[in-house]
């Protein structure tokens, strides 16, 4: 069965898996020697016009496995020498569609005089010229002139990205909310978020068999749509086997945030969710005026952590998801380091075969903590529905309206619409990706089924009620 | 005298929350609010048998329902 959706997304885990494996066998030095010659056999090419590309390529791979350029803040980076300089970019006249018409109407709205016309009438776009305003695909009649944006620029909703002075995609950190799209859209493999699995490692081995301190493993639960090819309860034996001393769902931390951003909702009238770090950090980089409406609770992520480290001060934390601007969220002042590193789904495959783990021989293990509310939080829609239930549990009065967005269009839109005053919702649940969690960039694979798995593993929660998950945690344990 | 039963995956499929529940009322019957003080841990890495509770420095494995009477006055009212 396949593991991942894209051919990008398989060459970036086979350089992390043999930094992992080096990693794991004390041997990190070796890893610019013997990587590039192990995933570049030669001596024909087989991705770039020669092997000393293909090879130079992945020691840049190789760097951002270990860690990315410190220098840069965002953990999403490009690989300039991997970036194909897209010419696809700006306004282009299909010459099929171009019926060469008397009109000429393009030439007429263009202020620049970038339109000319061939021995059949046909119009051509002077690249020189255009500064793709994109009037002339306006009034063509045919609809001959689109805009063929790279794929890197076309996934940015946030138009992070632009082209560099050397024509290579460059990244506006200041515009960048981290979520990834562009790391899964790019066919070259040119974007790509920053890996801590380096840290995980050495946390691990530091831990000597978590007799120093403990390291626990805190999965969000879009896991449940990942690793189709095995059965949950072997991942969860895999992550064990890593060298993890306990597996705990992010989910109970989603069952907490339920409860405690219900009670925040009524008393403030009007909440944005603060789950998605990339959504948060929209609202902060866009909509400076709500963002006192964004919601004070923490992310499920953080919300777990906090509860761990008050069991155990000395535990390390990981958070292992479908996410890269977790990666961004976990390393923000606000979070005060509770969690130690995040990886995503694709980091823990390469983790597993990185030790010769293989998940489908393991026994399975049980990984229960959390109710189906908690768990529903990996696909859109899922935290306005946990909301309505801990209104309903805790027998609050209120109005509560939610509106669910996923994908960063719809909750620009809601956003919008609030920021005017004109929203009918009282409660914006916001996801950066299409679908929620599950269409998160550090996902293994994305399908429609996905979602389907996630509300069947959601029902398979012993605890049925977001009160009996947290009741031990809320309200019987005295906060010491 | 700390009490800290686990409710990791695996405890937690078994009971952990009934015998939370029970260690409070069997403490607060006991009046001793003041000396024990019962937490969470996230797995004590015993996950074979039952609910795994940690008194003090020791380690007691398989509580369950039927049997907690027995364990709390062994472990701990008599040595607290």
């Amino acid at each position: 069965m396949r593991k991942f959706d894209t051919k990008v997304q398989h060459l970036k885990y086979k350089v992390l898996r043999e930094v992992a494996r080096c990693a794991f066998e004390d041997r990190l030095s070796d890893c610019y020697t013997e990587i590039p010659q192990k995933i570049v056999k030669g001596p024909k090419p087989t991705m770039r016009c020669c092997i000393y590309k293909e090879r130079a390529i992945v020691n840049e791979r190789i760097k951002i496995a270990m860690g990315g350029d410190k220098t840069n803040p965002n953990v999403i980076e490009v690989i300039k020498i991997a970036c194909d300089e897209c010419p696809i970019g700006g306004y282009t006249v299909s010459d099929d569609a171009c019926r060469g018409c008397l009109a000429h109407r393009c030439e007429d709205v263009c202020k620049r005089g970038a339109i000319t016309f061939d021995e059949n009438q046909k119009a051509h776009i002077d690249k020189e010229k255009c500064v793709n305003c994109g009037q002339c695909a306006q009034v063509c009649p045919y609809s001959a002139i689109r805009n063929n944006k790279r794929p890197c620029e076309n996934a940015c909703k946030v138009k992070a990205i632009s082209k560099g002075e050397t024509n290579e995609a460059k990244i506006d950190n200041d515009k960048c909310i981290s979520c990834g799209a562009c790391v899964y859209q790019c066919p070259f493999g040119a974007i790509v978020d920053k890996s801590y699995i380096l840290d995980v490692i050495d946390a691990i081995k530091k831990s000597k068999d978590n007799k120093d301190y403990k390291v626990y493993a805190v999965v969000a639960p879009s896991i449940s749509s990942q690793f189709s090819y095995a059965k949950l309860g072997q991942v969860i034996t895999g992550i064990k086997k890593l060298g993890f001393f306990s597996v705990i769902e992010a989910a109970l931390g989603a069952d907490m945030v339920a409860y405690e951003e219900s009670r925040e909702l009524l008393e403030k009238g009007f909440l944005t969710s603060s789950c998605c770090p990339a959504f948060v950090n929209y609202i902060e980089k866009n909509f400076p005026t709500l963002v006192e409406h964004i919601s004070h609770n923490p992310s499920p992520m953080v919300r777990i952590a906090k509860y761990i480290k008050e069991i155990d001060p000395t535990g390390k934390i990981v958070f292992i998801g479908p996410c890269t601007a977790k990666k961004m969220e976990y390393k923000k002042e606000k979070t005060n380091g509770v969690v130690d590193a995040v990886i995503t789904f694709e980091e823990l495959q390469a983790l597993f075969d990185g030790k010769d783990i293989n998940i489908e021989e393991l026994e399975e293990s049980v990984l229960d903590n959390a109710s189906y509310y908690g768990r529903i939080f990996a696909r859109s829609g899922g935290l306005a529905d946990a909301v309505t239930q801990a209104i309903k549990e805790q027998g609050l009065e209120g109005e509560f309206n939610p509106i669910a967005c996923d994908g960063i269009e719809q909750c620009r839109m809601a956003l919008l619409k609030a920021s005017k005053g004109v929203l009918p919702n009282n409660f914006i649940e916001g996801m950066a990706c299409v679908g929620g969690c599950i269409g998160g960039a550090g996902c293994l694979t994305h399908g429609e089924k996905n979602k389907n798995q996630v509300d069947e593993y959601g029902r398979e929660a012993h605890e049925k009620t977001i009160k009996d998950s947290i009741q031990v945690f809320e309200h019987e344990f005295p906060k010491k | 005298m700390d009490i800290n039963v686990c409710v990791g995956s695996s405890c937690h499929l078994k009971g952990s929350y009934k015998i939370i529940n029970l260690m409070k009322e069997a403490i607060e019957k006991n009046q001793l609010s003041d000396k024990v003080n019962v937490s969470a841990a996230f797995c004590l890495g015993q996950c074979t048998t039952g609910v795994t509770v940690k008194i003090d420095d020791e380690i007691v494995c398989g509580v369950s329902e039927e049997n907690f009477n027995e364990i709390f006055a062994e472990k701990v009212l008599k040595k607290v």
